[in-house]
Order: C-alpha cells, then structure tokens, then sequence
C-alpha cells in the first residue's frame, strides 16, 4: 500500500497539537520548549509538502496521491483527497508561512502561548485540508473547521478590538458558507436525481449535466461565499478590521492562505462545477474585480494605519487574481494561481515587517514613524525589498502573475485588461509613499531613535520570503510547468462549455431567467437510470486526457 | 559572452550590497570601477565585429534561459546585439565607467557603508540598463525599463534624509510608471497582435506591410510605446520629474541625463523603428512632441538659477531634438544625438558637480561668479562642452543637431524647423549664462557652504577638481570634441559612417518611411540635389548658434542690468518662466489632490465607513430587531399558539388545494 503522504499532511499539524497539550505550561515555564516544539513541527510538515512536491508528476493534469474512504455511504459521502498542479503549491504555501508566522510572534505574543501554538498547527491542518479535498462535504467541513482556530486566533491573542473583528469576520464567512452548504447539497441531491445515487465527488460532480438555471444559482451561491473570503469588492469590509486586530501571526496566516481559499474556490468549484453560469457571471466578476484593483488601491493610499493599507492592498491585488480566473484562458489562470502564491509571499513578508515594527513601538501608525533607514538600515532593505515585489517589478515574484494575468485579461477583454493596468501606477503611488513615511527623511520621533535592527530570529523569519521572491521572480518556470497541465484542462473544460454555450443560440437571452426546476431532460435521464454516455465513465481518475 | 555584459556589474552591485559595510572606500570603489571597465571591455568586443568587420554582420543573439512560459506565451531570456544596441552598450558602459571613476573621489566624504551603497546602486543601474539595450524583445527590456525606475528611485533619493531628495526619487518611479502603463498595454496590444514580442520578429512581420493610411492596430501600439517612452525620456507630458532628479548626488545626474535612463525612450523608439515607420501618424505625434518639449524646456532653462536644474532642462530640450528626429523617421540621426549628447552632457554635469564640490554644496549661480581662474580645468572642459551643446561648428552637438535640423527641413516641417532652430538659440544663450554666470564677471561666493548634505559646512577653500575627477572631465571634453567626427554629413566631404554603420538595425523602417513620403520630397537622402539645401541649412544654425552665444555675452556679461532690466519688463512672462509653466502646480491641483480627497473622502470614509459597513451593521440591527420581534411572539399563552397552529395548517391544505 502506498503511503498515504495527504492524510500525513493533514493529520500531522494536528497530532503536533494534541503533543503541545502534553507540555507542562504552567506559568509559562515552559514558553520556550513550546515554541521551539511547534516550530519544529511546522518545520517538519514542510519537509513532508516539499516530498509531496518532489514526487509529483508536473506532466500530468490529474489529480495525484488520491486517497478515497467512505465516510457515510448512505449520502455517498467520501474521505477523498489529491492534489493537482493547482492545489500543490498553495499546500507548500501553507506549510512555509505557518513556520514563519510562529517565528515572528515569539517576541511580541506573551501567555497562552501553548493554546496559541496548538491553534497554528490547528488552523494549518484545515487550510491543508480545504486544499485538498476533492469531496465537497470534506471541503465544507474543513472549510468551517477553519474558522474555528481563526476566531480564537483573533479573539484572544488579537489587539483592542480583537472581539468585534472576530466576530465580523466570523459572521462574513458564514453568511457565504451557508448558501455554499445548500448548493453543496442540492448538487449532491441532483446528482442523486440524475443517476441514482447522492455523491459529493468533486470529479463526479464536474461531469453532472445541469440545466443553465441551476447552474447559475448554484454559481451564485459558490461565488459569493468565495467572493466574501477573496474578497472581493463589496464584500470586503471585514478583512481591514480583521488584520487590524490580529496578531502578526494570524495577518500572515490570514493574507497569506485564508484569502486564497476564496480564489481557490472559485478556480477548483465555482468555475469547473458550472461552466456555463460561469461564461455568463464572468464579465462581472471581473468588473468587480476591476473595481476591487482601483478601490483598494485608492482606499490603501489614505490609510494612516499600516496594517489596514496592506489590507487594501490585498483587496487590490486579489482583485487581479479574481480578473485572471475570470479570463479563463491559459495565461489568465495561470497568472492568477501564480498570483496567489505571489501574494501569499509578498504579503506575508509586510505583514511580518508590519509585525516587527509593530513589536518594537507598539504603534502601527505610519506617522509614528520616518527616517527609520538610518536606524534600521537592514530592516529597511529587507523592507525594500518586499515592496518592491509588492508593486510587480519584473526580476521579482510580483510582476510575473501580474502581467500573466494582464496578458490573460487583455486577450478576453481588453478594457478590463487597461483599467487593471491602472492598478500598476496606484501600487507604486500607494507603497513607495508609504515607504517613504516610514523610512526616510530625518528621525522626527525620539522613540524611533534607538530602536533595534532586525534579530536573527527575524532575519530567520524574514529571510526566507525575501529569497522566494527572488526565486519566484527569476525562474517562475519552477512553478509554472508543474501548474499548466492542470490549468490547462480546467480552461479546457470551461471553455468546451463556452463553444457548446455558442452553438446554443437561445443561452442568454431566452434561458437566462433563474429557476430551480430541473428541465425534464434531466428527470427522464433518472427514470432511465443510463448514465449520460457522453459524460460519464467508470473511473474518474482516468477520465480526461491530458491535453 | 553577451549576458556577461549587464552580469558583471550586478556582480559588482551584489558584492557591495552584500558586503560594503565592511569594505574600505577604496576596495567598494573598486569593485564597482572595475566592474564598469570589464563590461566595457566586453562591450568593446561584442561591438568590434559590428565596427570593423564584414558589412554583413546583423546580430548576435544569446538565449540565456525560458524565464516566462504560460501556454503560447514564451518570454526567453535572451539578449540580442546588432549595430544599435552595440553603440548603446559602448555608450552606456563607456561613459558609466568614467561617472564611477569620478564618483569615486565625488563621493569621498559619505561614510564607508553610505559610500559602498552608492557604488552598488550606480552599478546596478548600468546592469539594468544593460539588459535594457541587449534584451531581445519586449519582456526583458521591461526588466532593465522597471529596473533603471527603481534605481533612479534609489539614487535621486539617496541623500534620503532631505525630505526634497525622498520625494523627487518617489515623483521619478511613479510618473515612470504612468508611462510604464502604455508601455505594458503597448507590450500586450503587439503580443496579441504579432503572437511574439520579440522586436526582430515584429519588424520582420511588418516588413512587408504597407504603412498604416489611418490610425490602426500598429498606430495604437506605437502610441502606447510613446507613452512609455515620454515617461523615461522625459517628454511632454512625463518631463516633471527630470529636473527634480537633480535632488541626488551630481554624478548620478550624469549618468541618468547622459548615459542611462533618459536615452530608453529613444532607444525604444530606435528598436522599434518598423514598427514606428509603420504609423506615420504616430510618428508625427513623436516629432510634435520632441519639438514643443524641446522649445518649452529650452525657454524654461533660460531663467533658472540653479546650476544643475539648467543643465536638467538642457537635458529635456536636447532629448526633444532626439524625438524630433525620431518622429522624422530619421532613426540614424536622433541615435547619433544621443551618442554625441552623452558625452557634452556627462561633461556638463560632472563639470558643474567640480563646481559645486569646490563650493563645498553650492548651486545656486547667484552665489557663483568668477570661478574661472581658481577652477581652470573645470572651466575650459565645461566650455567645451558648452560649445559643443551650443552647436558649435567641429565640435560633436554640431555635426548630430545639425543633421537632425537638415532632415527635418528635407521632409517638408518647415515649422517644426523653424522651432528647432529657434530652440537652438535658446540652447546656446543659456548654456552660455551658465559658464558666464558661473565663471565669469565678479565673484559673488558666499564664505561658507550651503544646505547641501554633501558640504558639511566646513570653511571653504576653493579647490580645482581632484586628479580622478579632472581626468575625467578631460577625457569627456576630448569626447565632446571629436565624438561628432564619426557623422561628418556628405555635404561637408565625409561619408556619414555613423549612419552606415547603423543602417543593418533600421533597415526595413527606411523602406516604410520612404513609402509613407512618397506624398512630400521624394529625394533619397545623402544625394546630390540636398546638399544645395544642406549648406545653407548648416550656415544658418552656425550664425545662430553664434547669435545665441553673443546674446549671451551681452545679456549676462557685457551689460551689468540688461538681464534684469529685461525680466522686469517682460515680468509675467518671466514669472511663469521661472515657475516652469505652473506644470507641477497644474498636476498636483487637477490629479493628485482631487485623487487624494475622492480615496480619503468618497472611497474610505464615505463607500467603505458609511454605505458598506452602514449596510451591513444595518442588516446586523434589523437581525436583532426581528429576533426582538419573534421573541414577542413567544408568548407563553396556550391559546395563541394553537391560532398558529391552526392558520398553518389551513395555509398548507389551501396550497395543496389549489395547485
């Protein structure tokens, strides 16, 4: 039997957070035994996604290492994991940021620190799972599983008014999650309408013919509760609160994975599951995101707090996420799941810096600082840096998902494509002014005038997001080849749908009423119990050729 | 061998950012020296084929590595040298090396670990802007466009500390990147368009083309490149930022006025000559724009006081001639003004940082005077270099204006030569009150240095540039002073080699310019008919390169209070002068306040605080309120409920019922 390295993936943050339970923490005697215990096993698990990475097969588009168990046979309900070119890395994401994001709280998170610990390792055992569950009920479970450690991370170890951003953020997702759930299980109910049996397979499910109705309320359904994770304009307000109140390590972990579960979603559910909903909400789904590129980066621009501008700047730079997947070709996502992964870095590492200044003032107002380059001369090259990939300079990670996804855009639609490209100005108006405050000019607060450069710790911290840009940005192939296979298969899928929506002269105009009633096609299909020839054969792994 | 060319001095950049805290000046200094001196040494072989071997040598190309793959989207790393970009390279690692060898004793008063950070800077902005000219399509020459921006960020802001400094540094990135914006959609517009960015790929497409009659696809791209190249080059309407690049050190203003930085929109231009040539629309757009920058930057110089703002709106102006000849379609001339330009305006520059070094951070030319004597190398290599700019017959700017003039008078703009020739007055007259103002007549030094970092405010002694300083300045006036030598026009017995030489890189474009004149004179260049015209034309601009001289010497010299006199009478003029057209107020009144207030007041405050979160703390209330509500209904009472009950049902059968 094949080792099962998915379920070791996911169950291995998790068993470290049951051992952290056995330390004796009484009064902290034992705070650093704790720390160096999950940080070693957060080191560990990365070790275990870069043996998932190493034996992964870029050439093929499928899913690999599957794993499938029954869970509930009654609802069809499976135990099933993989990972494809997509999923892969936002695996190996996860497990580098979540080392880092422990790093960075040991000089500023005091008391609890064992509690805190086993939440990390808590909360990176549900993003691994959301990322690779290939059963949508999974996915929901782990889906929620993960608002659980996240609400406590901002709750308890957060700032002022951690409670109110805490419970923001919880109700947010909610909202989305329930209408996600009820078409989660409508589809599963359909599947069951149309051959007999509930099945919450993803795989399956991709191949269930639906009528366009149910398709586009199951996709409105998917895409708004994805939209409010991105998210995306208008459903953005609880992300500035809740970076506001998190912990250095919560932001990180939140801009950095959480968001990316949003885009994820829709690029894994959203799109593939109801490709011809999809055709039809994609123009405003990007417009959405068009506005979220110009409105956060406006909005990021007059913020006085550091955190909440990197907040808007991550509704900004989602939105090109959002603006590649909606394209739907080849350099549109592939942009945009570079993108995520991009974002997850360069963001991560300002939240970090954030972090650090915030450690040492206390404050995160950018007038609380300036001239800081004379004082912290590394700090601010590191800074430098992580701004620059920020604002897409080619030579760095940044510029390669942006102009991939401005490429992508640009051949769907040019108009959306011009209006992004006016984001590129907005991130360097918005990033180097804020720089600029913060580091240069003369120290004019006498509090900044002793403070420290960056620690080993922190250049351990630190370091390695600022070699991963460069990397990133040097030899994006690295990550491309083993995602294109996968990206590929999926615009195949959506775009086959297209020519069919094309052929199809009535779509769009007589059909594009809403309505829950399954067209009689579909119910004849289930009183003859044939499968659809076209769609279905036995083994879904082999299904689909690699293009 | 191609890619050591830009690696060498990032080699060089990567030592001293890695490790310059520990180095000694000397050894920082000279890594970074040496670094410049190998690439030119390898420049100087990549070009030798191209300069003295067979004619029929076109490119060398290198292909580094894939560095972007998406599908039908490949973007090699690959670079590319044919006779253009070899004279680039010889150019920009040429007069770089001897910027850093004069920094080297420039610089001497910053700290060791400032000093290293210098050096590392000045050497990344020659590897960029090396990757600039030898990329071989358009991706990577947007790594060294974006990477040359970030290091005129880092060097007009390197005395960080002046809030001035830190400022025109941000002002140079992001007005760069509003041209960056066209660039980009240029980039994407011709990918989608040719399926390849690489730029001999396009020209080849192209080449058979007919030139576009109205305004298409290839005139849309062609426009959006000249977005991005007004943004680096300095045109209207993305000048604003040049003249406070001159915030950083001195030497760094010679390497972005001269060798680097200002020279990539033109190049850009240059590199793509076909598909230039193949919207004439657009080209007369590049030629309009050139000329009016090139009179507005020149009749703003004319009153500055600031020696080196000057010098930056001379840059502004000469860079205007470059696109004038652009825009003409005469490729070989406006390159050939680049090449002459780098060196008087290096000379300039590095002349006037000998002056402000020996006035320990001087620059205003009301507190000069009379510096001729105690500077004597700085003055006869700034003059020149002032001759040279002026227009001076023998000298290099002569032979480039001149031949840049003549084309433009041969395609029939009689107007934009009339502009030109006039902005060449202007031209001689204020480089002119330069060296008077600052050489001549009386001095008027103050005792002590002044605000600039770089003086310190130590007691001044009035010293000549150092030996590593003079000697560069002296190589650069022999520069200035026989560089134009390589273009002696057919008219005076030469054979214009520069233009030869060139040729290989605008070959295809000379067809497509031609077909696109065919309306206006249809002389080939160089022949017999045109020299008639091409003597007179070179007598005019030698009388008014002398008129504007002798204005000068009358304005600034001779008479003590016609100046002032004149700024007087003429007082409204001379106040938007001297504001330089209100352009900054202008900007910042009509786009950066009314943006700022918009995010601030409509985005923040009044989408994000009131509507959005109003909204949604509003559905929060109405939550509580209807659960306030249902709890009303929990009455307790027996009877009530079973009404309930009973509504219900009958609500539920009356469905059945009727459906």
């Amino acid at each position: 039997m094949p080792v099962p390295l998915i379920s070791i993936l996911i169950v291995f943050p998790l068993l470290g957070a049951v051992l952290l339970l056995f330390i004796n923490n009484r009064d902290n005697r034992n705070e650093r035994v704790v720390r160096m215990f999950a940080l070693g096993w957060s080191v560990a698990e990365l070790a275990l996604t870069l043996v998932l990475w190493a034996q992964f097969n870029g050439a093929s588009a499928d899913f690999q290492f599957v794993e499938r168990h029954a869970w509930i046979p009654a609802y069809g309900i499976e135990y099933a994991v993989g990972v494809d070119g997509i999923s892969l890395f936002l695996v190996v994401l996860t497990a580098f940021l979540t080392p880092l994001s422990l790093l960075s709280s040991w000089a500023s998170l005091h008391g609890r620190v064992r509690a805190f610990s086993a939440c990390m390792l808590v909360l990176e055992s549900a993003i691994i799972g959301v990322f690779v569950s290939i059963d949508l009920f999974l996915f929901y479970v782990f889906w929620d599983a993960m608002l659980v450690p996240m609400y406590f991370l901002i709750g308890v170890w957060g700032y002022e008014r951690r409670v109110y951003a805490a419970v923001k953020f919880m109700l947010y997702t909610m909202a989305g999650s329930v209408l996600m759930l009820i078409a989660i299980i409508s589809l599963a109910y359909l599947h069951d309408v149309a051959t007999g049996s509930y099945s919450f397979d993803l795989l399956r499910l991709y191949e269930l013919p639906l009528s366009r109705r149910v398709q586009s309320w199951c996709f409105l359904a998917f895409a708004l509760a994805f939209a409010i994770k991105v998210p995306l304009f208008p459903f953005h307000t609880w992300l500035p609160d809740a970076h506001v109140e998190a912990p250095t390590a919560g932001s990180v972990i939140l801009a950095g994975v959480l968001l990316k579960m949003g885009t994820y979603g829709l690029v894994r559910f959203a799109f593939p599951l109801f490709p011809d909903a999809a055709v039809v909400f994609a123009p405003y789904l990007a417009g959405l995101a068009v506005i979220g590129i110009l409105y956060g980066a406006l909005v990021a621009m007059v913020q006085p707090d550091l955190k909440k501008l990197v907040a808007y700047s991550s509704v900004s730079h989602l939105g090109f996420v959002v603006l590649g997947i909606a394209a739907m070709n080849t350099q549109g996502v592939g942009g945009a799941v570079y993108q995520m992964l991009n974002h997850g870095v360069s963001t991560g590492a300002l939240f970090l810096i954030v972090g650090m200044l915030s450690d040492r003032r206390h404050t995160r107002l950018i007038a609380e600082f300036g001239g800081l380059k004379r004082v912290m001369p590394r700090l601010t090259a590191a800074f430098l840096v992580v701004t620059l990939s920020s604002i897409g300079l080619p030579g760095l990670n940044g510029f390669v998902g942006e102009f991939l996804i401005l490429l992508g855009a640009f051949r769907w639609r040019p108009s959306f494509a011009i209006w992004a490209a006016l984001g590129v100005i907005l991130s360097a108006v918005y990033m180097l002014w804020m720089f600029q405050r913060v580091n240069y000019g003369e120290v004019t607060n006498e509090k900044n005038e002793s403070l420290r450069d960056l620690s080993a710790r922190e250049w351990w911290a630190l370091g390695p997001t600022l070699v991963m840009a460069l990397l990133m940005g040097v030899a994006p192939t690295l990550f491309l080849r083993p995602m294109e296979p996968a990206v590929n298969r999926l615009v195949d899928r959506v775009s086959r749908s297209q020519r069919l929506t094309a052929r199809d002269a009535g779509f769009g105009s007589r059909d594009s009423g809403f309505g829950l009633l399954t067209p009689a096609s579909q119910i004849s299909n289930r009183n003859s119990r044939t499968p659809n020839p076209e769609s279905r054969t036995p083994n879904p792994e082999s299904r689909i050729p690699s293009p | 061998m191609l890619v050591l060319i830009p690696l060498i001095p990032f080699l060089g950049f990567a030592v001293n950012a890695a490790l310059g805290r520990r180095l000694s000046k000397f050894v920082s200094g000279g890594v970074a020296c040496t670094a410049m001196l190998a690439s030119f040494g390898i420049a100087l072989a990549t070009a030798w084929p191209f300069l003295f071997g067979s004619a029929d040598l076109h490119a060398v190309e290198q292909n580094v590595y894939t560095w972007i793959k998406a599908g039908d989207f490949v973007a090699p790393f690959s670079l590319r040298v044919d006779p253009l970009a070899a004279l680039m390279i010889l150019v920009v690692t040429g007069i770089g090396f001897l910027i850093h060898v004069y920094s080297t004793s420039y610089m001497h008063d910053e700290s060791d670990s400032e000093y290293a950070r210098f050096f590392s800077y000045l050497n990344l902005f020659a590897a960029f802007m090396l990757v600039l000219v030898l990329g071989s399509n358009f991706l990577v020459m947007f790594v060294g466009w974006e990477g040359v921006g970030l290091c005129s960020y880092l060097l007009i802001g390197f005395w960080y500390r002046k809030t001035s400094a830190a400022d025109a540094g941000k002002k140079a990135f992001i007005v760069n990147r509003v041209g960056d914006f066209g660039f980009i959609l240029g980039m994407l517009l011709a990918f989608v368009q040719f399926g390849t960015l690489d730029f001999q790929r396009i020209a080849s497409a192209l080449a058979p083309m007919a030139p576009e009659a109205e305004f298409g696809t290839v005139s849309a791209i062609a426009l959006l490149l000249l977005v991005g190249a007004t943004g680096k080059s300095a045109q209207i309407p993305l000048y604003v930022w040049l003249p406070d690049a001159m915030e950083g050190p001195t030497p760094v203003s010679a390497l972005i006025h001269a060798a680097t930085m200002v020279t990539a929109g033109v190049y850009l231009i240059g590199r793509n000559a076909v598909l230039f040539s193949h919207a004439p629309d657009v080209l007369l757009i590049v030629a309009i724009v050139g000329t009016v920058t090139a009179l507005m930057a020149g009749t703003i110089a004319l009153v500055q006081n600031d020696i080196k703002r000057v010098l930056a709106y001379s840059t502004v102006s000469q860079l205007g001639y470059m696109f004038l000849a652009m825009g003409m379609g005469a490729f070989g001339a406006g390159i050939f003004h680049l090449y002459t330009h780098a060196f008087f305006k290096a000379l300039l520059f590095l002349g006037s940082g000998a002056v402000i070094h020996a006035l320990a951070g001087e620059q205003d030319m009301r507190r000069m005077g009379g510096l001729k004597r105690a500077l004597p190398v700085t003055y006869w290599t700034f003059l020149t270099g002032a001759l040279a700019i002026a227009g001076v017959p023998g000298l290099a700017g002569f032979f480039s204006k001149d031949e840049i003039l003549f084309r433009t008078f041969e395609h029939g703009h009689v107007l934009l030569w009339g502009v030109g020739i006039l902005t060449s007055l202007l031209t001689a007259t204020y480089m002119f009150r330069v060296v008077f103002l600052t050489f001549h007549g009386a001095s008027r030094v103050a005792s002590h240095g002044h605000g600039d970092p770089h003086g310190g405010g130590h007691p001044l002694h009035l010293h000549d540039a150092p030996p590593a300083m003079a000697s560069v300045l002296i190589v650069l006036a022999v520069g200035a002073a026989v560089a134009g030598y390589v273009g002696v026009p057919h008219a005076l017995g030469g054979d214009n080699r520069i233009e030869r030489f060139l040729a290989p890189s605008f070959e295809s474009s000379a067809a497509a310019i031609d077909a696109a004149a065919t309306s206006e004179i249809s002389t080939p260049t160089g022949s017999e008919s045109s020299h008639g015209v091409e003597l007179p034309l070179m007598l005019v601009s030698t009388v008014i390169a002398f008129g504007g001289i002798g204005l000068a010497t009358f304005l600034f010299l001779l008479s003590a209070d016609a100046a002032p006199r004149l700024a007087t009478r003429f007082a409204g003029v001379y106040r938007v002068l001297t504001n330089k057209y209100y352009v900054d107020e202008i900007y910042q009144t009509a786009i950066v306040e009314p943006v700022q207030m918009v995010s601030r007041q409509g985005l923040w405050q009044g989408m994000d605080v009131r509507v959005i979160d109003g909204s949604v703390n509003g559905i929060g209330a109405l939550v509580r309120g209807g659960a306030t509500a249902l709890r009303q209904m929990q009455t307790g009472s027996v009877r009530s409920y079973a009404a309930a009950l009973f509504l219900g049902v009958v609500v539920i059968l009356g469905y059945y019922l009727f459906n």
